[in-house]
């Protein structure tokens, strides 16, 4: 396990700027998520930790050393990608295997055995051990993808969407156990992922990646509660934060153009009247599809709400966050929460 | 328009189809046919019209082929001791008696070398000139790809004269070597496009996966692409072995006495001894076995499909 520098670090592929001056530290033992749309730069950074491309400009350090020389394999990182990329010709358990028998670990066959045996219990698969890596389904591909890093102990984890097609259960499951990984082993893990949960549940850290550039990196919670833009405020939450006119509510401070609000920034009972539009009951939550005036927003309810599309809620804004034309937010004592 | 499903043909479509490839079947098999009953005839046989094609089958043909034999007066024949083996009884039932081996085993040996040598050549540069066009940055890609390629845009026995001299310069004519350099050079081409295709579909990411789990470059080329390229491989060295086995005019050409291969020699057969064509006709059936055997070993990696499946698209 080592400390991973990113200093300054730019990529282009041709005309297109995949990463522009990204700096980022991941401490030993840290669990990273990088969060973005596609095209925001996750799966680049990964590529040039893992040495599978080079960067135009800037440094990578793992463990204080630059490894911008070494080759994939000197640089002793596993990594879990997207597209699964299972040996098609080997079978389950010689895909595990693969790894632990390459020239810079060559660990001994009854060792092998074990490691490939404990893995493949951890993810469910000791039945599909001597299946061809063709014959198994997206989701047993995606673990036993996931397997071909675990067996390994390298000196960071880099996993590009690992969880993204298996099934909620599963992925459950699995995140769990990721998680235990990364707090038995003290292992380093730096995480790309859609998913808000995985986010808030697995990182240490986030970084959030917008067109190349990294725009925020912090805790889950200052991420979630602290976003520097309504860019990294639109990352996070379930339902999506609401963007309103500042001038929408009274009380906006100067300068400020938007309004961002979350449920939990939505104060029901008195101040402007809203229209409910729609009621859905999700089982353990109910959202409220809102109109106030020309603007629609949508908030959270208890699950056994009474309340009925057509009825009137009065709604004021609590601590809200405000952002100013740019979308950059602005810090107003107001909404100042102590950092976690 | 009517309405039929793309998945399952119609039963009259399945029957016409049917016909046709028998028909086309029978059709290119007739020659074959033809040979190897050729060869199974005896002298008389081979040229009765109508053609036979109920006969007593005898191997005079492959006893013909393997020996050179002369034709005694047949006062003279009567004194001799009893036929010693198979061989020379058969040869005596003919009116001959054989006076030592033919060069066809050799021919054919140095067609095995020559032929199986110039594809295992063109195979190993094919595949390795196909990889690095196929992942690497190489200056000059598409000129250098086009200048291979170019390489048989005239047919090769255009050059004849120019390589003719060259060799006889070089101490090339008449070897074994020579012969190899000249079937790589005219195969290589065709290995390097095929190749290439096929280790272009190759996904990179099982490479980069391979140099992420602690392989070389090298070694991930040959555990990681190999093994996938079989089936290319296997087509690629099928279609190499198939020219170099049946090249005639180069053969003819340049080689004599050393390393002469096969189909040069058949032809002289018929001069030894009147048209002897069921002895041609064996040359020739002996002459299609390792191509044949070559290709049916090879069948099972010609069947596509290895790689569908564990990259997610």
């Amino acid at each position: 396990m080592a400390e991973v520098t990113l200093s300054n670090l730019s990529k282009s592929y041709g005309a297109t700027q995949a990463l522009q001056n990204v700096s980022l530290t991941i401490p030993t033992g840290a669990f990273v998520v990088l969060l973005g749309p596609t095209g925001a730069g996750k799966t680049t950074t990964l590529r040039l930790i893992a040495g599978l491309d080079k960067p135009d400009a800037g440094d990578i350090r793992i463990g204080g050393q630059s490894v911008l020389q070494d080759t994939p394999a000197q640089r002793d990182v596993a990594m879990v990608f997207q597209q699964y990329s299972l040996y098609p010709h080997l079978t389950v358990r010689e895909n595990l295997a693969f790894p632990l028998r390459s020239p810079m670990i060559a660990m001994p066959e009854p060792q092998i055995a074990k490691r490939v045996a404990e893995v493949a219990e951890v993810l469910r698969i000791p039945h599909k051990l001597d299946n061809k890596a063709t014959a198994l389904s997206g989701g047993e591909m995606q673990r036993v993808s996931i397997g071909r890093a675990l067996v390994r102990n390298p000196r960071i984890y880099l996993m590009d969407e690992p969880l993204s097609s298996l099934d909620a259960k599963l992925r459950a499951d699995l995140r769990i156990e990721l998680k235990r990984i990364h707090a038995d082993m003290g292992a380093t893990f730096l995480y790309v992922t859609h998913d808000q949960i995985e986010a808030m549940t697995m990182a240490t850290h986030v970084g959030v990646l917008d067109h190349g550039r990294l725009v925020q990196f912090g805790t889950p919670r200052q991420i979630y509660e602290e976003p520097v833009s309504t860019y990294v405020a639109s990352r996070l939450g379930q339902p999506h934060i609401n963007l309103l006119p500042a001038a929408a509510f009274p009380g906006a401070p100067p300068n400020a153009a938007q309004i961002g609000l979350r449920p939990e920034h939505i104060h029901t009972g008195d101040g402007q009247p809203a229209t409910i539009t729609r009621v859905e009951h999700l089982g353990d939550q109910t959202r409220l599809h809102l109109a106030l005036g020309p603007h629609s927003l949508i908030t959270l309810t208890e699950p056994h709400t009474a309340l009925k599309p057509g009825e009137t809620l009065h709604i004021r804004p609590h601590n809200p966050l405000w952002f100013d034309a740019a979308g950059n937010r602005i810090q107003s004592p107001a909404s100042e929460r102590p950092t976690p | 328009m009517s309405a039929y499903s793309v998945t399952e043909p119609s039963k009259a479509s399945k029957w016409g189809a049917g016909i046709l490839v028998t028909l086309y079947t029978i059709i290119t098999l007739l020659p074959l046919v033809w040979i190897i009953s050729t060869s199974f005839k005896t002298g008389p046989d081979s040229i009765s019209y109508p053609p036979k094609v109920f006969f007593d089958p005898t191997v005079e043909g492959y006893v013909n082929l393997f020996t050179t034999r002369t034709r005694p007066a047949v006062s003279e024949l009567e004194t001799l001791p009893p036929p010693d083996g198979i061989m020379e009884e058969i040869a005596r039932r003919q009116g001959t008696i054989i006076t030592g081996p033919s060069r066809f085993g050799e021919r054919f040996l140095n067609s095995v070398i020559i032929g199986f040598g110039s594809t295992a050549l063109s195979i190993i540069l094919g595949t390795l000139a196909a990889y690095a066009f196929s992942r690497f940055k190489v200056p000059l890609k598409d000129d250098l790809l086009f200048f291979i390629l170019s390489t048989r845009m005239m047919p090769p026995i255009a050059v004849a004269i120019p390589i003719y001299l060259m060799y006889r310069e070089l101490g090339l004519s008449d070897t074994h070597l020579g012969m190899i350099l000249l079937y790589t050079g005219v195969n290589i081409s065709l290995a390097v496009w095929l190749l290439k295709g096929f280790i272009d579909e190759i996904p990179r990411e099982y490479e980069e996966a391979a140099l992420i789990d602690g392989y070389t470059r090298f070694q991930a080329f040959r555990k990681v692409v190999l093994p996938q390229a079989a089936t290319g491989i296997a087509s690629t060295a099928i279609f190499c072995l198939i020219f170099a086995w049946n090249e005639y005019a180069f053969a003819v050409l340049l080689t004599s006495g050393n390393a002469q291969t096969a189909p040069p020699f058949i032809p002289t057969i018929i001069g030894v001894g009147g048209q002897d064509w069921p002895a041609v006709a064996a040359g020739a059936t002996l002459f299609l076995l390792p191509v044949m055997i070559f290709t049916i070993l090879l069948r099972k990696h010609l069947l596509r499909g290895i790689t569908f499946g564990a990259v997610r698209k």
